[in-house]
């Protein structure tokens, strides 16, 4: 119990520095749960409080990050054509992808968590722990090569305006998570869009960061320096300034499977590597059977709704069929069961719409919500070229109407009570 | 390939064709020995009843048989079990705080130094001065304690060895009128035991209740048994039933639990529709047993009764005296000798623990831990407690606690691997287990409450005060014990308790 003494010990004055005591607080009770007792109402709690739910959120997601990590380097030096295997230059991938990820983690973490202890000191509560998950989220649903203010300025917004305009944890209308990613790809359009941003590490004449012909490698310090001396002295293969291979074009699945229905997919990706996710995209949506992991554990801790996530499916599978039957252009034939390996669906399903706080809250309305989700995203992805993906925005819409499907839910509760009256 | 298919559907297809035929001769020959195939399933195939319905006995109408899927029990060690031990308490407490919906400040009949008899009137509220409330034991008035504002908390007797008891005339009840039985039941102290919803408060004289309700069994954590209550009292439950009878112009219905061996006393009552339930707490609580069995819709009034409750009525019927006494489990991890006692309604808890040694790090609770007030070596037992939980306080850091917790606990939540072992019996403290939040999780009440109500929303329209929400959404359905379990497994720590009794006290006052 020493410990327990001294963070007690070093506990700063609460009227004296209450944003200190506010960060203090935060990582105490993160380290120690609070010893405090019931009062009134029920004698004994259950032991799952807010902490360990949104925590088994993150848990559920760290295979989209190791996988994540190392496809970020995977899809570098596959444009260049170097490196095809799954463990060929595995150390390099996985570094190059560490040099990308963390900055964004950390400044994810910096900004987000920042604006939150700001405004639990301000209004004078504990830091909630709703962007533990929020800030999971977004580096998973990034473009690796992302300029740091712009993810900075997106989380600031996503966070201020999005969730403590409303009141904080428990209070947004939108998932704090897309709304960011929905900044980014409204406001700047160029770095979340097109065909050139899923591959990082390139750089044109110019300076920018882009996968133009004649692009070439552009290291950080952290190459060059750090990792190639690291490397050098294990006697292993080190980064080596090169170029995109000769008509490489980055473009993601979806956007050929627009330009050319599944065969046109099928000619530049396997199955497998749909399936499995060694693909270009965001950093952590690629990979399907890990993100399904995912969501099993969600679904067998009983944390994520099997509702929501199970009519989502219906949804989208209903929505593709009926696009299969119409067949006007070569993506609506993609079979309907091929739409699974395209996109962000899984990752969408998992994380996105099972959200509680914007989802519907009522069971009934859980069904509602979810199929509306996978019928209207499906629509959005297929029919609309201006989007890459219609996850974010059906999801978004439905958060929108969540509200309004649990009030057709509730009033037919209530009318039931009072017809009889 | 396809030929083989179809080949084997075709078979297939003959041999079900054959099944069917030979059926529908079985029938017939069973028809024609005079048997009725409807009651005795003498196809070869089950019934789909049979298949997907509920296991139902077959002596009991399907209608009264309840399956209640959602729930939870929560198990824990120190249960009480033996044969029911008669204690000895010195001093009782009748405590004006026990009966809602009364003034603070009651109007006294006796005064400190009179010699009273079990049974013999106390006080009165101002607003009904016919219900009177009388003393459990006989002895003298020894102190009447005050609180805050000068309510009154404890009107205090020191008992008498022997219980002198006031006889009453009882009027017979053939012939008697309602309003006789009432007024009888006004004056002996019976009335305060009726408990009125919606609003969970003492029954109003001027209002006929559309129905009386009474559970015979309790599925909160380490709860009595009612059937060792009723055991050799069957007599006097009968005749409480027989009273109540004549005061609705419903039905009394009596919930049962499905899964025990029931008393005869419940299971073949007369004057009562009697309804099974089976399924995980709260399935024993009396609301979640009238939702089911006939809800309570806008404008309804329903009484409701304990079966001790009904016990002394029945008592007080046949004998013509007021008899408090009470069965009450002593229960909890803390108790050195966890057991079933008999006391009076009232006694003083120092009494009733005499042979514990309880300290401040225990918490004495007055009635299970999902609800009920804090009671010290001090105080006095609840007027309808039949159970004492006592448990460790918890005021302790847990290092991690809320990630790697080194000590079992109840948990509804599936990251805990409790529901790998069902039977496992928790030790329990009063932790938090974390801190209060907004809602965030969704469905969570649902899956604990049999009944359909959204518990959540009719939180949020308590906290926005919207009077015409929270009596659709169904408040007047529920009192503080339906919600106990809710209140457990929120993960938000919601005092949903309070909340609803903020609800409910608002709908008072407005109607």
């Amino acid at each position: 119990m020493g410990l327990l003494d001294f963070f007690k010990r070093i506990e700063p004055d609460k009227k004296k520095s209450p944003l200190l005591h506010t960060a203090y607080d935060a990582f105490f009770t993160f380290a120690y749960s609070p010893d405090s007792t019931t009062q009134g109402g029920v004698h004994v709690r259950d032991g799952m409080d807010l902490k360990r739910t949104m925590i088994h959120v993150v848990l559920a997601m760290q295979l989209c990050y190791i996988f994540g990590t190392y496809n970020i380097g995977h899809q570098h030096f596959d444009a260049m054509g170097m490196y095809p295997g799954f463990l060929e230059g595995f150390h390099l991938k996985l570094s190059h992808g560490l040099i990308k990820l963390l900055p964004i983690f950390i400044w994810t973490h910096v900004v987000g968590l920042g604006i939150e202890f700001w405004f639990a000191y301000k209004k004078g509560h504990a830091v909630e722990e709703g962007f533990l998950v929020s800030g999971a989220l977004i580096p998973l649903i990034m473009p690796p090569d992302i300029p740091i203010w712009i993810l900075c300025v997106s989380v600031a917004f996503a966070v201020v305006i999005g969730k403590e305009a409303f009141g904080g944890t428990g209070m947004n209308i939108w998932n704090v998570a897309l709304l960011c990613r929905v900044f980014v790809f409204f406001a700047y359009p160029t770095t979340i869009s097109g065909d050139n941003v899923w591959v990082s590490g390139f750089a044109d004449a110019a300076g920018t960061m882009s996968l133009n012909p004649g692009s070439v490698t552009d290291y950080s310090w952290w190459h060059t320096g750090l990792f190639n001396g690291l490397f050098e002295w294990m006697g292993l293969d080190t980064f080596k300034p090169g170029a995109v291979m000769d008509g490489y074009s980055g473009a993601t699945p979806l956007a050929l499977a627009y330009q050319g229905g599944w065969e046109n997919v099928t000619n530049t990706f396997s199955q497998n590597q749909l399936w499995w996710g060694t693909i270009p995209g965001s950093i952590g949506e690629t990979s399907k059977p890990l993100i399904l992991l995912g969501a099993a554990f969600l679904l067998l801790t009983r944390i994520a709704s099997w509702r929501i996530m199970f009519s989502m499916l219906l949804g989208a599978i209903c929505m593709s069929m009926l696009l299969n039957l119409w067949g006007a252009t070569p993506f609506m034939e993609v079979p309907w069961y091929f739409q699974f390996y395209l996109g962000s669906f899984f990752f969408a399903m998992a994380f996105m719409a099972t959200d509680p706080v914007t989802a519907a809250s009522t069971n009934t309305g859980k069904w509602v919500y979810g199929f509306l989700i996978g019928f209207i995203g499906m629509i959005v992805r297929v029919l609309n070229p201006a989007y890459p993906e219609g996850w974010m925005l059906a999801i978004l819409f439905l958060n929108t109407f969540a509200a309004l499907i649990d009030h057709y839910v509730l009033e037919s509760n209530m009318k039931k009570r009072l017809a009889s009256a | 390939m396809l030929v083989t298919t179809l080949f084997v559907i075709a078979g297939l297809l003959l041999i079900a064709a054959i099944i069917s035929i030979t059926d529908s001769f079985l029938q017939i020959e069973a028809k024609k020995t005079g048997i009725d195939t409807a009651k005795e399933n003498f196809s070869l195939f089950p019934k789909l009843g049979e298949v997907f319905g509920p296991s139902v006995p077959e002596s009991i109408d399907k209608s009264k048989f309840h399956v209640l899927k959602k729930g939870h029990d929560i198990k824990l060690t120190g249960g009480a079990t033996g044969d029911i031990q008669a204690v000895q308490a010195s001093r009782y407490s009748v405590k004006p705080t026990n009966y809602r919906g009364i003034a603070p400040i009651p109007k006294m009949l006796v005064a400190v130094g009179d010699e009273v008899l079990a049974g013999e009137p106390l006080f009165f509220d101002k607003q009904n001065p016919d219900i009177k409330f009388v003393s459990p034991v006989s002895g003298e008035l020894v102190e009447i304690g005050r609180g805050a504002k000068r309510a009154i908390e404890n009107i205090v007797i020191l008992a008498d060895k022997e219980v002198n008891y006031k006889k009453h005339e009882t009027p017979s009840l053939a012939d008697a009128s309602r309003e006789e039985i009432q007024a009888f039941m006004m004056e002996s102290g019976a009335w305060t035991s009726i408990v009125r919803r919606p609003f969970d408060c003492l029954a109003i004289p001027e209002e006929t209740p559309r129905d009386i309700f009474i559970s015979t069994f309790n599925s909160a954590p380490l709860a009595l048994d009612q059937n060792l209550v009723v055991a050799g009292k069957e007599a006097h439950f009968q005749k409480g039933i027989d009273v109540l009878a004549k005061l609705t112009d419903g039905k009394v219905f009596l919930g049962v639990d499905s899964r025990a061996d029931n008393s005869g006393a419940f299971t073949a009552a007369q004057n009562a529709e009697v309804h099974y339930f089976k399924g995980k707490h709260p399935a024993g609580n009396v609301g979640v047993q009238i939702h089911h069995i006939k809800p309570i819709k806008s404008g309804d009034i329903v009484w409701t009764l304990n079966v001790q409750d009904v016990i002394t009525i029945g008592k007080l019927f046949t004998e013509g005296v007021y008899d408090a006494s009470r069965v009450v489990a002593l229960t909890g991890s803390e108790l050195n000798e966890p057991k079933i006692v008999r006391v009076r309604s009232g006694a003083s808890v120092a009494d009733v623990l005499k042979d514990e040694n309880i300290t401040k790090d225990q918490r004495i609770i007055s009635g299970n831990i999902l609800g009920g007030n804090v009671l010290t070596t001090e105080s006095f037992l609840d007027a309808r407690a039949d159970q004492i939980t006592v448990i460790k306080e918890g005021n302790y850091n847990e290092m991690f606690g809320w990630l790697l917790p080194l000590k079992p606990r109840p948990s509804v939540s599936k990251t805990f691997p409790n529901f790998l072992f069902p039977e496992h019996k928790f030790e329990v403290d009063t932790n938090t287990h974390g801190e209060k939040r907004a809602f965030v999780m969704t469905g969570q009440y649902e899956s604990m409450l049999p009944m359909d109500i959204y518990p959540q929303h009719l939180m949020k329209a308590i906290m926005a005060g919207d009077f015409e929400r929270m009596e659709g959404l169904g408040i007047n359905e529920l009192s503080e014990e339906d919600l106990a379990l809710c209140e457990f497994a929120c993960t938000s720590k919601m005092p949903l308790q309070k909340i609803l009794r903020d609800g409910l006290d608002m709908m008072q006052e407005q109607s």
